[in-house]
């Protein structure tokens, strides 16, 4: 027979927990070690890359306390030759960080629209019933599983100017009549990158926007087939506005993705200008020139771009839950 | 379905093109694996020769078969501990109200798009403080920066479609909250656990940048520092064929396990809605 | 076994008070039910009972003691849910079992208390089985089973038939019914929006409204002497009549209620109100006549036996004096 706590008249010794409180104690014991991993491995070394951004750290200094706190000078910095002239230098006021912002700004929206087009291709298509469509859903599966590491080097493979199956494709129907350096030259290494970039994510795209379009009630088409509207009509009219807020969120993802690229990058166009984004530029800074203090100044600033764009997600995404409910 | 003939072959060859363009660099890397000599640079779209030399040349380095081993364990062991860690928080996050819950999610969801490039000099500086430097635990750390937050939001997402009698009917049968996790809830999250620690493994098996600064040694590399770094003699040789080969034996296992559990892994990206 | 005793009690989420300062007694070994149109908190104060919501204010008593902080599982309860709440991976043996393990009670005081209830219940010979090769009805005697092992002091079902079809409903709910006498010291909760289940299994009946009680006591009370509009208008299927303006004028009421069973077929001489047949309804035992007599909706008049009227007749209608009910101008009744 269950038996009660023995009760205590006015004051009780030792405060019981209800429900309520003993699961509200569980959950922050839960959350413990969660919340203190997240603060070893991602807050703590987030404050120190912020904080090398104001020294000037470099590879030897970095552990033998010998590095200076030199304020905002990585960022901007006023410096007075002897003959009198003002030198403005620091990050920015540099023309390759500068230069590496308009690279990844321009991948970003470029790759993301072509991705948002061709996933809302795909998606379609897959949306259909047809048959082998389960094989078509597991092909375009492949890309979005392969490495990005194997995928940088296959399509460099590819794309390669002397041995390169897309070379010798396109000058056997004439697109072309010489070799293209498409890796190396910096008149097409963006495009390389964009052309590799789209293959593998688009998938990844289309997944997201069929989980969109596969929650509209078949029976609104049929009665828009009733009523014989044109195909056109129904996709601005009823596909577009209800997948919308799948597509925004596949687009944010996505975008956030993009503005951090780094492998793809690194790999396929090692030394150009013409792809170098923020986050390889900051690596080559810190690891290759061992330049802490500058390189930490070019990723906090890379880190604040993208923090204001989260920002920007969570209340973009505050209003779709509303519009999408109505 | 109605539609003209000429609408049907039209669609089907969209089809068609869509398959072979997310096909196509894969069986190109294929074909390219299994030659050698001078056919390797000769373009073709169908294989012309075929020899095991690529793979015999990859496969007789020690260095990547080491490599493979440091991925595998590296992945493996990380996914594990970001479960682990998840299943508890995660039920907090999703069954339990208190105060700061909202804030906290967004914060999670926050540091898993974080870009790793601003906590690399940060995490650098600890992994020596740590003294784990070159050693795989120091990516088992760093790739926890991703695989934890992601693990946390799918899981919160499978765990809030659990039906809250249940968790009810137990709580009147005296279970607590780690009853609750343990007897009653894991049993029945075992397929969203399989899904989330799939994309993790996946996400921590391709990860590329951290592996690249964090190791040094040929022995330390994951697959992917190895199969970037795989140079020839110079800088003009590169070993195109052995680098195809050791990308088809890394890929093909993902492959494998992307296609078995396809419904899954759609289901899990879709959840999250997360990155893959 | 337990005797309940609500005392001003309360229950807010965030600014929106729900339950509004509740005072009940629920007496050792009764058969009580909540019963009231969804939303008017009859849930929301099973569950504070059960200790699965916290309560905001006054106090709960079991037995003379307070138990407003203690843990469910703790409170001597057992609870039978909505969606019968089976754990999908655990036996039926397992489910019922599941409790008494995490009470770490013996092996076979476990076994003879299962078994003994499956039983009991006649599942004895599904013990073995998921939920998911069970069907509806089994699933709920289940859910009924794994309750009865815990040996509870008070006996919680939260609208426990409501996913169950017309048939097994009146066959479970005898199961109930039989299941109150058989343990005659084990108080009974149970909350239904179904007026039917709520006169058939009560000992007495709450009515709730607005997160208030609206009136206690046993069916036939009730049924009988509503002590408001509300209250008469809810219990009682069809709905008790109501009529207003000149109709009530006539009785010196606001609002006056009949029964259709309280109405008869008179003669011209005999007759207070008049009118006409517009619908009938046959119901095999009991016919009931709609007539529209002028008042805002047609009177419902029941007859057992033979049908005295069809569409269109005229017919002379006379209420029984003493089942007549006199409503004010604030929906209660008058002396």
């Amino acid at each position: 027979m269950p038996t009660l706590h023995p009760s205590t008249k006015g004051k009780p010794l030792r405060r019981q927990l209800n429900l309520q409180q003993q699961r509200v104690r569980a959950a922050y014991v839960f959350l413990l070690p969660m919340l203190i991993m997240l603060l070893l491995v991602a807050a703590w070394p987030l404050f120190r890359s912020i904080s090398f951004s104001f020294t000037d750290a470099t590879a030897e200094t970095l552990f033998n306390g010998q590095s200076q706190w030199v304020g905002f000078d990585n960022y901007l910095e006023r410096r007075l030759r002897s003959n009198g002239e003002v030198r403005w230098r620091g990050v920015l006021v540099d023309a390759d960080w500068w230069n590496a912002v308009w690279n990844t700004i321009r991948f970003s929206v470029v790759s993301v629209s072509l991705e948002a087009f061709f996933g809302l291709l795909v998606a379609l298509v897959l949306n259909m019933e047809f048959k082998g469509r389960g094989l078509v859903r597991a092909a375009i599966l492949i890309p979005w599983a392969i490495p990005t590491v194997v995928s940088a080097r296959m399509w460099g493979w590819m794309l390669n100017d002397q041995f390169g199956v897309i070379n010798y494709m396109m000058m056997g129907v004439g697109l072309i009549d010489k070799p293209i350096a498409w890796t190396a030259s910096s008149d097409t290494a963006m495009l390389a990158v964009l052309i590799v970039d789209v293959w593998k994510t688009t998938p990844f795209m289309a997944l997201l926007i069929l989980a969109g379009l596969q929650m509209i009630p078949r029976d609104m088409y049929e009665a828009a087939k009733l009523d014989g509207i044109h195909p056109v009509k129904v996709f601005f009219r009823v596909t577009l506005p209800m997948i919308k807020p799948a597509l925004m969120v596949a687009v944010i993802f996505r975008a956030l993705d993009a503005l951090r690229i780094f492998d793809l990058i690194y790999l396929l166009t090692p030394q150009s200008d013409a792809t170098v984004t923020m986050s390889v530029l900051s690596y080559r800074e810190i690891q290759q020139f061992g330049d802490y203090g500058e390189g930490s100044a070019m990723s906090t600033l890379l880190f604040v771009i993208i923090t204001l764009f989260v920002l920007l997600y969570i209340k973009l995404g505050r209003v779709n839950l509303t519009g999408a409910t109505r | 379905m109605e539609r003209t003939v000429f609408g049907n072959i039209l669609f089907y060859m969209g089809v068609v093109l869509i398959v072979t363009i997310s096909i196509y660099p894969f069986y190109y890397a294929i074909i390219t694996s299994f030659e050698s000599g001078t056919a390797l640079f000769k373009p073709n779209f169908f294989p012309e020769s075929f020899s095991l030399e690529n793979y015999k040349n990859v496969l007789s380095q020690r260095s990547f078969l080491r490599s493979f081993a440091n991925s595998v364990f590296i992945a493996a062991v990380t996914v594990g501990f970001a479960l682990l860690l998840a299943v508890t928080a995660s039920y907090a996050l999703a069954r339990v109200t208190f105060r700061g819950r909202g804030l906290l999610l967004m914060t999670i969801l926050g540091v898993s798009m974080f870009p790793q490039i601003a906590v690399l000099s940060g995490l650098y500086e600890l992994i020596n403080i740590l003294g784990i430097y070159n050693k795989p635990w120091a990516l088992v750390l760093s790739y926890t920066i991703f695989t934890l937050p992601f693990t946390v939001w799918v899981l919160t997402t499978f765990m809030r479609e659990l039906p809250i009698e249940i968790e009810e009917a137990a709580i009147v049968d005296g279970a607590t909250p780690w009853i609750v996790i343990t007897k009653v809830f894991l049993p029945l999250l075992w397929p969203a656990m399989v899904t989330t620690g799939l994309l993790a493994f996946i996400g921590a098996w391709n990860e590329f940048l951290f592996a690249l600064t964090f190791t040094i040694s040929e022995t330390e590399r994951t697959v992917p520092v190895a199969i970037a770094l795989l140079s020839g003699a110079s800088s003009q040789e590169v070993p195109w064929g052995a680098i195809m080969a050791a990308s088809v034996i890394v890929t093909i296992p993902l492959i494998i396990l992307v296609l078995i559990f396809q419904r899954k892994i759609v289901a899990g990206l879709t959840a999250g809605g997360v990155k893959g | 076994m337990a005797h309940i005793q609500l005392k001003s009690l309360s229950k807010s989420f965030g600014a929106l008070e729900v339950i509004k300062g509740i005072d009940l007694e629920i007496k050792k070994g009764e058969f009580m039910v909540f019963v009231g149109p969804s939303g008017c908190g009859k849930s929301t104060l099973l569950r504070l009972i059960s200790g699965l919501e916290q309560i905001s204010s006054g106090q709960l008593l079991f037995d003379g003691e307070e138990v407003n902080n203690l843990v469910p599982s703790k409170r001597g309860i057992a609870m039978v849910f909505q969606s019968y709440a089976l754990y999908p991976h655990m036996t039926v043996y397992e489910n019922m079992a599941f409790g008494m393990k995490l009470a770490q009670t013996t092996k076979a005081e476990m076994d003879t208390r299962v078994r003994s209830a499956a039983e009991l219940l006649q599942i004895d010979h599904l013990l073995e089985r998921l939920p998911k090769q069970l069907s509806g009805g089994q699933r709920q005697r289940v859910a009924i089973g794994r309750a009865i092992v815990r040996d509870p002091r008070v006996f919680l079902f939260d609208e426990p038939l409501s996913n169950l079809d017309a048939a097994l409903r009146v066959q479970t709910r005898l199961e109930i019914a039989k299941l109150h006498h058989d343990m005659t010291d084990v108080t009974m909760v149970y909350v239904t929006h179904d007026q039917v289940e709520a006169m058939t299994l009560a000992d007495r009946i709450c009515v709730l409204r607005n997160g208030e009680v609206e009136q206690v006591g046993t069916p036939a009370e009730l049924y009988e002497n509503p002590n408001s509009l509300f209250v008469a208008g809810f219990i009682g299927s069809p709905k008790m009549n109501f009529l207003t303006d000149r109709f009530a004028e006539d009785f010196d009421c606001t609002t006056l209620g009949i029964r259709p069973e309280h109405i008869n077929i008179t003669t011209a001489a005999d007759a207070v109100w008049q009118g006409k047949v517009i619908h009938a309804e046959d119901l095999g035992s009991d016919h009931f006549l709609f007539i529209e007599i002028g008042s805002s909706e047609p009177l419902i008049v029941r007859q057992n036996g033979k049908l005295l009227g069809s569409i269109g007749d005229a017919l002379s209608l006379r209420p029984i004096p003493e089942h007549l009910h006199r409503f004010g101008a604030n929906d209660r009744p008058l002396g």
